[in-house]
């Protein structure tokens, strides 16, 4: 699994980082997503998939190429 | 008649505090872009569908400024927080919105709030303790949900929680929708301004460990900060975001997940499903308010119908929430349901920007009633608990309880 996110559509809700803290954080400076891991472990996919698709901003992307 | 040709009243009255009116299925299903009447007289065209509502609400163009002339009024007295000259204080949009959220979300960021977890668990279990002191039935609302977040915002904010009945009387005045008078209104928004002027003077002349003196010293416009004004009006947002709206979904929480008792049981069996409990709680509260207005400043298509500019459109994420095509049984709760995309909190670059912290308060006071008062169950039948009517965020008079 691949994870991208757009930093310019995010708008700062922090509900990749309730859901899945170990893949997403947010910047200190201005509350927006950083991502820790680009290609999260498999115990982290059921969670990432969750964060991407109840992101407010629809910024996190999942792909499946490995 | 059918729904297409007749003009609803909106908001819609519900039989029930926790059930939704039988409108919003046949609205999504039959007319999805529906006429309505609002408290003003005004009209405007409700959405229900919960493509339609997301669209709309994510779309960067449309604003939920009501200021324009051909705007729809929400009710006879004005438009409350909807259109007061505060509200354009505040930028609606673009750049500058994206600015001003940025200065001011990193202070709720997800961590931040996870920070003040501990400090929120122990004000929890002493407004439990004072609760359990003065013996049952208690008022739920009154004696934990209310000042819960009124405490941390207050905290947050650095403004005295003693003051918490004057914010409440404040902020339900500029949430009206028909309790009170334009001049009551105008009067308390005026003192509210007031308050907050003389709080931000105090912080600028000594700075506190709060969100308001970290704005103050971020510096003005030159420095990348916020103007004075701004500053002072965010003040005035976050008090009344940050405690009416998470107070009554407290309540409302409770109620649901007590109404049904089986379901305290499970999260009683397996804490581990609080936060999707919660995330449930929050999709099917049908008693969220007003709902999101937007002004359409540009025509677009919706649900096959073409609404042209200058529509005032109504957002019920509450009806959007139970649309059956987005979630399985969406008429039922599922404690566990994962994904749960609700609209609870909004979408796009508007979406609430307190939600973390609403989140993590809704978390810990779960935790907490379901740690002490195993027992608790509701001291009414659900049926008869009354919602608070007039204003445009939805709660109940009371949540009457017993352990
Ligand atoms: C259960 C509790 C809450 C609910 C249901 C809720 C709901 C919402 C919704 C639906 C919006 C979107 C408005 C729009 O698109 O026009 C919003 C925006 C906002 N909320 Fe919340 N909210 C809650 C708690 C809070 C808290 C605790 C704060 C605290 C500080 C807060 C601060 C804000 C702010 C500042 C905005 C405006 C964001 C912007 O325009 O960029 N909310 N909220
Ligand atoms: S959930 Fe989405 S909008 Fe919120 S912080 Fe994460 S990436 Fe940004």
């Amino acid at each position: 699994m691949r994870v991208t996110v757009d930093e310019d559509k995010c708008c700062g809700a922090g509900q990749c980082v309730l859901i899945a803290p170990e893949v997403f954080d947010q910047r200190e400076d201005d509350g927006i997503v950083m991502l820790l891991e680009h290609e999260p472990g498999e115990d982290r996919h059921v969670a990432v998939r969750e964060a991407a698709a109840v992101c407010p901003g629809a910024a996190i992307e999942v792909s499946d190429k490995a | 008649m059918s729904l297409d040709e007749q003009v609803l009243s909106y908001p819609i009255p519900s039989d029930a505090a926790l059930e939704p009116p039988a409108e919003w299925a046949e609205l999504r299903s039959k007319c999805p872009v529906a006429h309505v009447k609002l408290p003003s007289g005004d009209q405007a065209t409700l959405l229900t569908r919960y493509e339609d509502v997301k669209r709309v609400l994510a779309d960067p163009r449309f604003t939920r400024q009501l200021n324009a002339p051909d705007a729809a009024r929400l009710s006879a007295e004005g438009n409350g927080v909807f259109n007061s000259e505060m509200a354009q204080i505040i930028p609606d949009g673009g750049d500058e919105h994206q600015h001003w959220r940025r200065l001011v979300g990193k202070w709720f960021t997800a961590k931040r709030m996870a920070a003040l977890r501990p400090s929120m668990e122990e004000i929890a279990e002493q407004l439990i303790d004072d609760m359990v002191k003065c013996g049952a039935p208690g008022d739920l609302k009154a004696g934990l949900g209310f000042p819960l977040p009124v405490y941390v915002i207050c905290d947050m904010l650095g403004v005295p929680a003693a003051d918490r009945e004057r914010f409440s009387y404040w902020s339900d005045a500029l949430l009206n929708l028909t309790r009170y008078s334009r001049a009551e209104m105008e009067a308390a928004q005026g003192e509210f301004f007031q308050y907050m002027a003389d709080h931000v003077a105090a912080r600028r002349a000594e700075a506190g460990d709060d969100v308001l003196s970290e704005l103050i010293a971020a510096g003005g416009p030159e420095e990348g900060g916020l103007t004075d004004i701004q500053i002072l009006v965010t003040g005035m947002a976050l008090l009344v975001a940050g405690h009416e709206t998470t107070a009554n979904m407290i309540g409302k929480m409770v109620s649901m997940l007590l109404a049904d008792r089986s379901r305290w049981e499970r999260l009683l069996a397996d804490p581990s499903l609080i936060r999707t409990a919660v995330e449930e709680t929050l999709r099917l509260d049908a008693n969220s308010g007003f709902g999101l207005p937007r002004y359409l400043r540009d025509e677009i298509e919706v649900g096959g119908t073409v609404l042209p500019r200058g529509t005032t459109v109504v957002c019920s994420m509450a009806a959007a929430n139970r649309d059956e095509s987005v979630f399985e049984g969406a008429e039922e709760m599922d404690l566990r349901r994962s994904p749960n995309a609700h609209l609870a909190f909004g979408v796009g670059a508007h979406s609430c920007l307190g939600q973390a912290l609403a989140r993590t308060e809704l978390q810990v006071v779960l935790e907490v009633l379901l740690r002490k008062l195993p027992s608790l169950e509701l001291a009414v039948p659900a049926e008869e608990l009354e919602r608070v009517e007039g204003l445009a965020v939805g709660g109940l008079r009371t949540v009457p309880v017993r352990w």
